[in-house]
């Protein structure tokens, strides 16, 4: 029998993997505008804010982030619950680790969507504004826009650097893929089957989304010449 | 032509005011670029501002539509006072953002760099503002955008993203944009100084046209040969202040001032 009756327990696995990444981008899109508009802010506050979040994200390991905001965050939740009156709580491993991975990787998609909004002209702003669009109608119609053509190179390395990140969230609890094979491997001591398996499966997500986001940035490159060398 | 172009008060004689600069200032950190401009133009005035590298003469166009925030001065179109208040760093901001778009729109600005939306072909970067400022439907604003495609001569190119057109092109798209606007006043900023040569002719063309179609104009231009045969009046800037003003055929054939006299010499060479 195919992975000795698991398959269908790793593909139930495959999907939270694919839950956790999906919820944990959309987490880490919020970060990363806020970031990049922090940066970007005539607020001198807010760039020193922006600043201190993208060193001190992009400076440690993602393991390491993971336990400390797990743990740290376990311990202050408590004390708080601890104060209020209420009971001992257990943080659920969903919610913490998408929160934690959208965290990390909105420091790397700050950086990503500044430059991409830098490589705007200043002048198609100009121009907007000077045709009496609100900023609200600049940003939405010509910085947006263009901003999405410039990002998704970096986007796309952030997604599969984070599609695979999202296995480390099996030490906090997670029953992802990685979960699912080290239990199976651990009852059918076969380790190799089952990693090469999963293994698999994430080469096949992260193609997948390598062609799809391909796809995205030609319909977004319209009216952009191809530089040839 | 269009009702825009038209002159209501050009029959009855009396002159009508359509933009006008009190003491415009404006420094950039200790540099203090203007030291009090004043502008005016009639309906249907063309006015040349020239002037060396340096002079201000952009910086005062820029802020006639606030694009540039002035340190002082007032600023009147069509008779209306654009309200300023002080902000940050000492510059006047509009008291009213809501007004300033309003008034923004009436003031159609063409650029050195042509400035046009890269994710837009030619025809939907001439409809966007009149469909989100002026509130025109999509039919309507598509109409207008042929016409005014048509009246600058890129109808062929009007499905052409920017990227793909010469800069001649680009720059008659974005005149052909400010036109959609049917402003009271074009502001044109070095509209030919970053075009090749042989393009230059073809947008000197169509600027010439919408003049004599007696449209109200500023050009900061580098282009003697249009001011002297093209403006009104010529206002010559040195240093942040108007140092000479007046028909062109005075100011750039009889120059009094010995700054202009050098500027005009130099600029023959």
């Amino acid at each position: 029998m195919f992975l000795h009756g698991y398959f269908p327990a790793i593909l139930e696995g495959l999907r939270s993997t694919l839950l956790v990444s999906a919820v944990s981008l959309a987490i880490a899109c919020v970060f990363g505008l806020i970031g990049a508009g922090a940066k970007l802010s005539a607020s001198r506050a807010a760039n020193i804010a922006a600043d201190i979040y993208t060193t001190l994200i992009r400076g440690l390991p993602e393991l390491v982030l993971l336990l400390l905001i797990f743990y740290g965050g376990q311990i202050l939740i408590n004390s708080l619950a601890d104060k209020a009156g209420l009971g001992y709580l257990d943080i659920n491993p969903f919610i913490a680790g998408t929160t934690t991975l959208g965290f990390i990787f909105g420091a790397y998609l700050t950086e990503t969507f500044r430059g991409a909004i830098l490589a705007i002209p200043r002048g198609q702003s100009e121009a907007g504004l000077a045709y009496g669009l609100s900023r609200g109608q600049v940003l939405r119609r010509i910085v947006l826009p263009q901003m999405v053509r410039h990002a998704i190179p970096g986007f796309t390395n952030n997604w599969l650097v984070m599609i695979k990140a999202t296995a480390l969230l099996s030490i906090i609890g997670l029953d992802d893929m990685v979960h699912r094979a080290s239990l199976a491997s651990a009852a059918t001591r076969e380790p190799f089957t089952f990693y090469a398996a999963i293994g698999g499966i994430y080469l096949a997500v992260t193609t997948v989304s390598i062609l799809l986001l391909g796809w995205v940035e030609r319909r977004f490159s319209l009216g952009v010449r191809k530089v040839e060398f | 032509m269009d009702p825009s172009a038209i002159e209501p008060s050009a029959a009855g004689g009396r002159p009508v005011e359509k933009l006008r600069a009190d003491g415009l200032r404006k420094s950039f950190g200790a540099v203090e670029v203007l030291k009090g401009v004043s502008l005016s133009a009639n309906s249907g005035d063309v006015i040349a501002l020239i002037g060396a590298s340096g002079s201000g003469k952009s910086t005062v166009l820029r802020c006639l539509n606030l694009l540039e925030r002035p340190n002082a001065g007032r600023i009147f179109v069509g008779g209306e006072e654009l309200r300023l208040s002080p902000g940050r760093k000492g510059e006047l901001e509009a008291a009213d953002p809501a007004q300033l778009q309003r008034i923004r729109a009436r003031l159609a600005m063409v650029f050195q760099q042509f400035n046009l939306w890269a994710h837009m072909t030619a025809v939907e970067n001439v409809i966007e503002a009149p469909m989100r400022v002026l509130g025109l439907s999509r039919a309507e604003a598509v109409e207008r955008a042929e016409r005014y495609l048509a009246r600058v001569g890129v109808s062929h190119r009007k499905d052409a993203y920017p990227a793909h057109m010469s800069g001649g092109e680009q720059q008659r798209v974005a005149i052909a944009r400010a036109l959609a606007m049917e402003p009271e006043v074009m502001l044109f900023d070095e509209p030919t100084s970053a075009l090749d040569p042989e393009l230059v002719g073809e947008v000197l063309r169509v600027m010439r046209l919408l003049a004599e179609e007696g449209r109200t104009m500023f050009v900061v231009t580098h282009e003697m040969g249009f001011a002297r045969e093209v403006a009104s009046r010529v206002v010559f800037l040195h240093q942040g202040v108007v140092e000479e003003e007046g028909a062109p055929a005075q100011v750039l054939l009889q120059p009094k001032s010995e700054r202009l006299q050098r500027f005009l010499t130099n600029s023959l060479k």
